[in-house]
């Protein structure tokens, strides 16, 4: 006859993890997010780092690279954080080691996370062979240990810099996100509106396109958020045992050369905490908006407000 | 049985997938890095161990690839691993095996000590909705499971070792001491062991109680969980036979899969405790360019995370009937 | 049918359900007030969403946040389940009062076996003798046609009607005095639904337990229950004996429900279905809950809100019934 009033009955539970995201699109998503307490301080976090990576300038006014100061100074209203054991002013190195830090986060993120949807949906769609041999692939690379994987990679290629840690990041990054795919691809390849777009003719790569992947949306995000979490701290953690490039302008290399100089020990503990708060803070941001991003999906993961009676 | 059978099967198919990432690598980047390494063992070692190396990492031999290949798994496989640069001039096979204990100590307990202790928390936090524990926890495991490893380790080096110098700096022993049964020795490992253990397991019981939590979440309001309340049962029984061992379910697999990350953090938190495990290992084989020691550590570390992904498989097929008839 | 000596088992008073969402307060569940007798069969109808099932569980104290009994009282065997304590709960639930849910897919716990889930049950009311539990599981599932030997097994193993069946063998295994339904043939094809229906009605005759079954399917209770109670945007609108409500529906809604069904013997009418949709059950309109879709509406209808009256052997919800048998057709 007619549909409920209350929309799944007041006694469904939520079924799912992935539950349908309120489709008003970006006027719901600003709501979600300003109304979650967790998404707010995630996003802030987030939104001050790229304030930072793109105008370090603003906040540190000395040359992060010059080595014009008198080392090993403790913090002071010239030096916020002091100095390191080279000269360099810790202060803006932190500043300044932002764009870079995030910018490897970030790209690796996307790039893993676009491989993901790749592989996961292509293996979900088309089954058969294809789907075998690309899952088992996928299993592969998650079962594989992403780190040890990692330094072995890196430790052949010792001066790759950059490109080479985004690559490496990619090749173990991407797996987890792929698995996830391909299990909700399968489980609406199937429905009705995929069924009948099949039968109107179109070609697939369309359908998969315009029809399945706005479905998954809130699982893209999802993974692109926790791919990017992990990005960050495989990353830093690379650095810090010096197989990034020591020489550029990040957090992990700031740790790492800060534990090559024992910093702790020799009483600049700063140079060792403050990056890796950095790294912490950053991390902090996108596992709260990935956290938040889940009770959005999910409201039976709300916070629950008893009522006395 | 076919079950079983699969998943022997995938055990070798990753086993396989190591091996040839190993051979390949060092032939993929410019210029054979291997190359370099093996200089420093000219003149060093006999020939059959050298005539290892040299099909391993594909340097001075005239061989062709595939040759070279099968006979860098015949040699792997029959536990022929080469000899180690850093440890020179010991086989590689005694620094593994010496190293191995120390890790499997480490990280094998606390791991599933965080396992246990997470998932406990996890299941009391969501059946108590609103509560302290289901409020407060969540997002401070979600924030402390952001921060990496290494910090947390050098944050608790820094505050228990250099200012309060309630414990060791370092290593897995002090080196005043000689290994052996006594008491003294073993309060010792424990007391290496303590700073290193508390780390991994304060920044890997996050992300379990944060799964649990979800999972009992969306398990407590299954139908079934309604029906043990309509039958008269005790709170405790239907929170740990109806809801608890569903909602585990999906944890066990996730346990597998996580068990890359924990691996992970622990080869960098023995990495700043200097502590004697494959991690430290690991890195030190990298820093000394000694690959033959590099990869076997690798292997031994992949399979290490492969028979604890064989054994969550077990333990999900004897909690869940449905996965015994899986195919 | 309906049995010799009405002894009243339970008594709804006045029972009222809030349910808190993000656009307000519904009132799933309006002041519902009814008796049940002994061994009596009461069919609770009415389209999706209007409470039915809410009604059941808060009957059955089995509602979860963000629903919430809001009032009311519910006399079972004396005793008033909406202030009872937990302990108290526990030791009623099973033995005199039990449920059967919908689908036994999602009901029955999917890692237990069939005899552990029936074991438990027993266990916890103090039966903790395996000989006496094992004899007890076969004689129920004996009783609803089941061969014993799936004690053994898990649900997933079973086909849908034996699922259900199950469930219904796990219900009798105290032998209660009521037992509440929530739509038990809905998830099986309508040879099977008949076929349980029949079953059901037969171990009522044998073990004189009542049942309160929910449904939105109308005629499927049409020949096995004893009375009738339609409800309508978390209000019960009629109590009728069975037979009586389907020949001379009072009320417009459950009229228009009853003319929504085609006669398979009667000439061919031009079905009419009720136009309109229920009520957003967070603001409801003023008088009655109906009126705006009601054919039979007077003015009074929107600003007076009607209470149940009596209309010989029926309750009725609707102001044309305010002074007895006045306003019948």
């Amino acid at each position: 006859m007619s549909t409920a009033a209350l929309s799944g009955g007041p006694l469904s539970g939520a079924k799912g993890p992935w539950g349908r995201l309120r489709t008003g699109t970006v006027g719901g998503l600003v709501r979600a997010i300003s109304s979650n307490r967790k998404a707010t301080a995630g996003l802030v976090i987030l939104v001050v780092f790229c304030f930072l990576a793109a105008f370090p300038g603003v906040v540190a006014h000395d040359n992060p690279q010059a080595e014009i100061f008198a080392p090993a100074l403790g913090p002071s209203a010239a030096h916020l954080l002091g100095t390191d054991a080279y000269g360099q002013d810790l202060f803006a190195q932190l500043i300044y080691s932002t764009r870079e830090s995030l910018l490897i986060a970030l790209v690796a993120g996307l790039l893993a996370t676009v491989l993901s949807v790749i592989v996961g949906v292509t293996a979900a769609y088309i089954g058969g062979l294809v789907d075998n041999v690309l899952s088992l692939v996928t299993d592969i690379f998650l079962v594989i240990p992403a780190f040890p994987l990692i330094v072995v990679i890196a430790a052949y290629s010792k001066n790759g810099g950059d490109p080479i840690l985004i690559a490496v990041l990619v090749v173990t990054g991407w797996s987890y996100g792929a698995r996830q795919l391909r299990v909700q691809a399968l489980s609406i390849r199937d429905r009705d509106f995929l069924v009948a777009a099949r039968l109107r003719g179109e070609r697939r790569w369309r359908v998969i396109v315009s029809e399945m992947l706005p479905t998954m949306t809130s699982l893209i995000v999802a993974i692109f958020l926790g791919t990017t979490l992990y990005a960050i701290v495989a990353a830093a953690g690379l650095q810090f045992v010096g197989l990034g490039n020591p020489d550029t302008l990040s957090w992990g290399t700031m740790l790492y050369w800060a534990q090559n100089n024992e910093a702790l020990q020799a009483g600049s503990p700063l140079w060792a905490i403050m990056p890796g708060v950095c790294i912490a803070m950053l991390g902090a941001a996108f596992a709260l908006l990935n956290y938040a991003f889940d009770e959005v999906s999910n409201p039976a993961l709300r916070p629950v407000r008893k009522r006395r009676k | 049985m076919r079950y079983v059978l699969r998943r022997l099967g995938f055990f070798v198919a990753t086993l396989w997938a190591c091996l040839t990432i190993n051979f390949v690598l060092p032939r993929l980047m410019p210029g054979n890095p291997a190359i370099a390494m093996m200089a420093r063992f000219k003149g060093r070692i006999n020939g059959q161990a050298l005539k290892a190396l040299e099909v391993a990492f594909g340097v001075n031999n005239n061989q062709s690839a595939i040759r070279q290949y099968f006979g860098y798994l015949g040699n792997t496989l029959t536990g022929h691993f080469g000899t180690s640069l850093t440890f020179f001039p010991d086989p590689v096979s005694r620094v593994v095996f010496s190293a191995l204990p120390w890790t499997i100590g480490l990280v094998g307990v606390t791991t599933v000590l965080a396992f246990i202790a997470g998932t406990l928390v996890g299941m009391a936090a969501a059946w108590r909705r609103g509560g302290v524990l289901d409020s407060v926890l969540p997002p401070l495991f979600v924030i402390i499971s952001a921060f990496p490893y290494f910090f947390l380790a050098l944050m608790g080096l820094l505050l228990f070792s250099v200012t309060l110098h309630w414990l060791p700096l370092g290593f897995g022993y002090a080196n005043t001491d000689t290994p052996a049964l006594t008491w003294h020795f073993i309060g010792d490992v424990l007391s290496h062991a303590l700073l290193p253990g508390m780390v991994i397991l304060i920044t890997s019981i996050g992300g379990w109680v944060l799964t649990m939590r979800n999972n009992m979440i969306s398990t407590l309001s299954e139908d079934y969980v309604r029906m043990a309340r309509a039958k008269g049962l005790s709170p405790a029984r239907i929170m740990f036979a109806y809801a608890g061992r569903n909602a585990i379910l999906p944890n066990l697999t996730g346990f597998a899969m996580s068990l890359g990350f924990v691996v992970s953090g622990a080869i960098l938190v023995e990495y700043v405790f200097s502590y004697p495990g494959v991690g430290y290992m690991l890195l030190a084989a990298v820093e000394n360019e000694d690959y033959a020691l590099m990869q076997t550590l690798f292997l031994f570390i992949t399979v290490a995370v492969l028979i604890a992904i064989l054994v969550m498989d077990f333990v999900t097929m004897a909690l869940d009937p449905r996965a015994r008839t899986q195919s | 049918m309906r049995p010799a000596v009405s002894k009243v088992i339970l008594e709804v008073d006045d029972l009222s359900v809030d349910y808190a969402s993000s656009s307000g307060t519904a009132k799933a569940v309006d002041r519902v007030s009814f008796e049940l007798s002994e061994g009596e069969f009461l069919a609770v109808v009415g389209e999706s969403g209007c409470g039915k099932s809410t009604l059941l569980f808060a009957i059955a104290r089995l509602l979860s946040p963000p629903a919430e009994v809001s009032g009311g009282k519910v006399v079972f065997s004396g005793q008033n389940m909406v202030a009872m304590s937990d302990k108290a709960l526990r030791a009623l639930r099973w033995r005199d009062l039990s449920v059967v849910m919908q689908s036994a897919m999602n009901a029955l716990n999917p890692v237990s076996s069939i005899r552990a889930q029936f074991f438990d049950a027993m266990k916890a009311h103090g039966e903790s003798d395996p000989k006496v539990a094992q004899a007890r599981s076969q004689e129920v599932l004996s009783m609803v046609g089941i061969d014993p030997v799936h004690l053994a097994s898990y649900a997933h193993q079973l086909s849908g009607g034996m699922r259900q069946r199950a469930m219904i063998a796990m219900a009798l295994l105290f032998s209660p005095e009521l037992i509440l339904m929530d739509e038990p043939t809905s998830a099986l094809d309508v040879v099977a639904q008949r076929s349980l229906m029949v079953q059901i009605k037969q171990l009522q005759a044998e073990l004189g337990f009542a049942i309160i079954f929910v449904t939105h399917d109308m005629s499927l209770v049409s020949h096995f229950s004893d009375r009738v109670a339609v409800m309508y945007a978390g209000q019960v609108v009629e109590t009728r004996p069975t037979g009586p409500l389907f020949d001379d529906p009072l009320h417009p809604y459950t009229r228009g429900l009853l003319d929504s069904f085609p006669s398979v013997y009667g000439p061919k009418v031009l079905v009419e279905g009720i136009p309109g949709s229920p009520p957003d059950l967070t603001s409801l309109p003023a008088g009655c809950n109906f009126s705006p879709r009601c054919p039979k509406a007077i003015p009074r209808c929107s600003t007076a809100e009607p209470d149940l009256y009596e209309v010989d052997d029926a309750q009725v919800r609707c102001v044309l019934y305010e002074e007895g048998t006045a306003g019948r057709d």
